[in-house]
């Protein structure tokens, strides 16, 4: 069997695993665990397409996350089925992505990290400051709010990202990307068109950002605007991206699932914030001591018993 | 209404020198390592305890207890070096800014933590017998202590730049930011001057802390906003320029200052404008060399 048969049967396998989990437990404890593994693998995913594959270390994710879901919440009440809600949500930040990637992918290195950043910050203080009151939920759909509805959302968000990942790596434009991730020059030489292809992997990168923000806010009863665009969602994500494997398809999931766990079990068996404390003591170990990500690191492992084999 | 604005402007000052010199810091850390501490601010709000805790408990004058919390900031700065970014500056220089990106930004998450379990959450300042008296200069006023922050940051930013011009520490610095790999052949030992430097850093950041500590206040959350602002005045003044980065940031101090008039809260959101502007026109500072 080639290894690509294995991986479609192991994806296969896993999504049908997936599907079944609420048929299995309906305990919202649980689901809200999978759920958020589900919405950081989508955030993820995202930021891998331009930080992983481009090689651009952007930290406004949470802007055109926080816009997609503004946006998202915004036509939600206006009695439009929720999907229409979220594409909306996910168009949003798409033109955000536009119109921002133009004067951002002229900045180079440490000026693109810093602007990224500053960029998402304005964005946070603007609409903190313009929607000071938290948004909730419609009541009809509060009402009948279901955990297992919600589930099945971040699923398919989750799903979606990840193809689109696939699909983008394996893709000429996926090449491409790559190419100037390792040399931006050599790459232009080669007749990459460098700026459209950022432009590109910014607006996918944007819109699967802008469709797990419109599902969050299907998911949450109350939020307040200056919450979606805090900078935590972007670090989040880098920092799944990092420890999981940058650039890598299955890393993603992987870190998502490792950082939701983690955090979920010290915050169940250490009061107060202390869980903070162990997980970013964790992180900076890994980043330290295994700086190609958990991927890598099994990727080490799987070689080792290889090489026993056929030694053998 | 134009008393006011001159009454503005010179609290903008005041707070504008201290955006200067957490940027100092931050810039001299950059500009030399090439590494970006995300987790600078929370040295910020580090040295403004320690100032609290020497104030309440020992009745040290905030600004006596300066040296002392340099110093002490400066063993934090070395210790965190050695265990956790010696590594990392061995690295090629793109791997580093990534990889000291991340490592700090994990040094920022567990930070709040301890200082809500050992300062309690609670809004803390430091306030000596003379915070409330102020002298006044034709029909304006400035408060004693904004003033003397003001000397002081200007002394602490000389002492700097005199310390990197006429030493030969200062000097082995100065070639290190140049070129680390030119600094290592003739002989100057790397890891010792990242050491040093990173000490220093993180020394002017809990200095301009305990100021901070007397002119505004301090929580365990509000790290994240000082490195925000320094990254600001750094990219404003270009980097590693020390007194671009202090008149860029009483520049930023005076507009945040001056907006709170016309625009409200949306204040803070128009240095981050001028800023992005900025990095789109000149891209090597306002005070840079192309």
């Amino acid at each position: 069997m080639s290894k690509y048969k294995i991986y479609l049967l192991g994806a296969i396998a896993a999504v049908i695993i997936l599907a079944v989990v609420p048929v299995i437990t309906q305990r919202e404890g649980t689901l809200t665990w999978f759920i958020l593994t589900l919405l950081f693998i989508a955030l993820a995913q995202s930021w891998n397409i331009i930080g992983g594959f481009a090689g651009q270390i952007n930290l406004g994710h949470a802007a055109l996350f926080g816009f997609g879901a503004l946006v998202a919440r915004i036509i939600l009440p206006m009695g439009v089925p929720f999907v229409v809600a979220m594409l909306g949500g996910a168009l949003a930040a798409v033109v955000l992505a536009l119109i921002i990637g133009l004067p951002v992918f002229r900045l180079k290195g440490i000026y693109f990290v810093i602007g990224t950043l500053v960029l998402a910050e304005i964005m946070r203080n603007v609409f903190g400051n313009m929607f000071p009151n938290a948004f909730t939920l419609p009541m009809p759909m509060i009402a009948k709010y279901s955990m297992v509805n919600r589930y099945y959302v971040f699923l398919v968000v989750a799903i979606i990202a990840t193809l689109a990942c696939y699909l983008i790596r394996y893709s000429k434009l996926g090449l491409a990307l790559m190419a100037l991730r390792e040399e931006e020059d050599a790459a232009k030489t080669s007749g990459v068109n460098v700026a459209r292809c950022k432009l590109i992997a910014l607006v996918f990168s944007a819109f699967l950002a802008g469709l797990a923000g419109g599902a969050f806010v299907y998911y949450a009863v109350g939020i307040h605007a200056d919450y979606i665009f805090s900078p935590l969602w972007t670090f989040n994500s880098v920092v799944i991206v990092f420890v999981g494997g940058l650039g890598s398809i299955i890393g993603p999931i992987i870190g998502a699932a490792f950082f939701v766990l983690l955090q979920e079990f010290f915050i169940l068996f250490i009061p107060g914030g202390f869980h903070l404390i162990i997980f970013g003591l964790i992180f900076i170990l890994i980043v330290i001591f295994l700086p190609g990500g958990l991927i890598q690191f099994a990727d080490g492992i799987g070689n080792k018993i290889r090489m026993k084999y056929a030694a053998k | 209404m134009l008393n006011l604005l001159v009454q503005s402007s010179i609290n903008g000052i005041s707070i504008g020198t201290l955006y200067g010199l957490v940027a100092v810091g931050l810039s001299l850390i950059f500009g030399v390592m090439k590494v970006l501490n995300v987790a600078y601010g929370e040295f910020v709000v580090l040295g403004g305890y320690i100032s609290f805790w020497l104030l309440t408990f020992f009745h040290i004058d905030p600004f006596l207890s300066i040296p002392l919390v340099a110093i002490l900031l400066f063993i934090v700065g070395s210790i965190l070096y050695k265990t956790i970014l010696a590594n990392v500056s061995s690295m090629q220089e793109d791997l580093r800014l990534k990889n000291s990106l991340l490592i700090t930004f994990g040094l920022s998450l567990m930070t709040p933590q301890i200082f809500t379990a050992v300062w309690t959450a609670d809004v803390r300042s430091i306030t000596p017998a003379y915070s409330g008296t102020s002298l006044a200069i034709f029909d304006y006023r400035i408060g004693f202590i904004p003033l003397l922050s003001i000397i002081t940051c200007l002394i602490i930013v000389f002492a700097l730049q005199l310390f990197l011009n006429k030493t030969y520490f200062g000097k082995s610095v100065v070639a290190t930011s140049q070129s680390w790999k030119g600094a290592r052949i003739v002989g100057i030992n790397v890891d010792r001057t990242y050491l040093i430097t990173f000490g220093i850093g993180l020394a002017i950041a809990g200095i301009a802390g305990v100021m901070i500590g007397l002119i505004q206040s301090l929580t365990p959350v509000v790290g994240m906003h000082w490195t925000l602002k320094a990254l600001i005045v750094v990219v404003l003044a270009g980097m590693g320029n020390l007194w671009g980065a202090l008149i860029a940031g009483i520049i930023l101090g005076i507009a945040e200052a001056v907006g709170v008039i016309y625009m409200g809260q949306y204040a803070s959101v128009i240095g981050l404008v001028f800023f992005l502007l900025i990095l789109m026109f000149r891209p090597q500072g306002l005070f840079g060399k192309s």
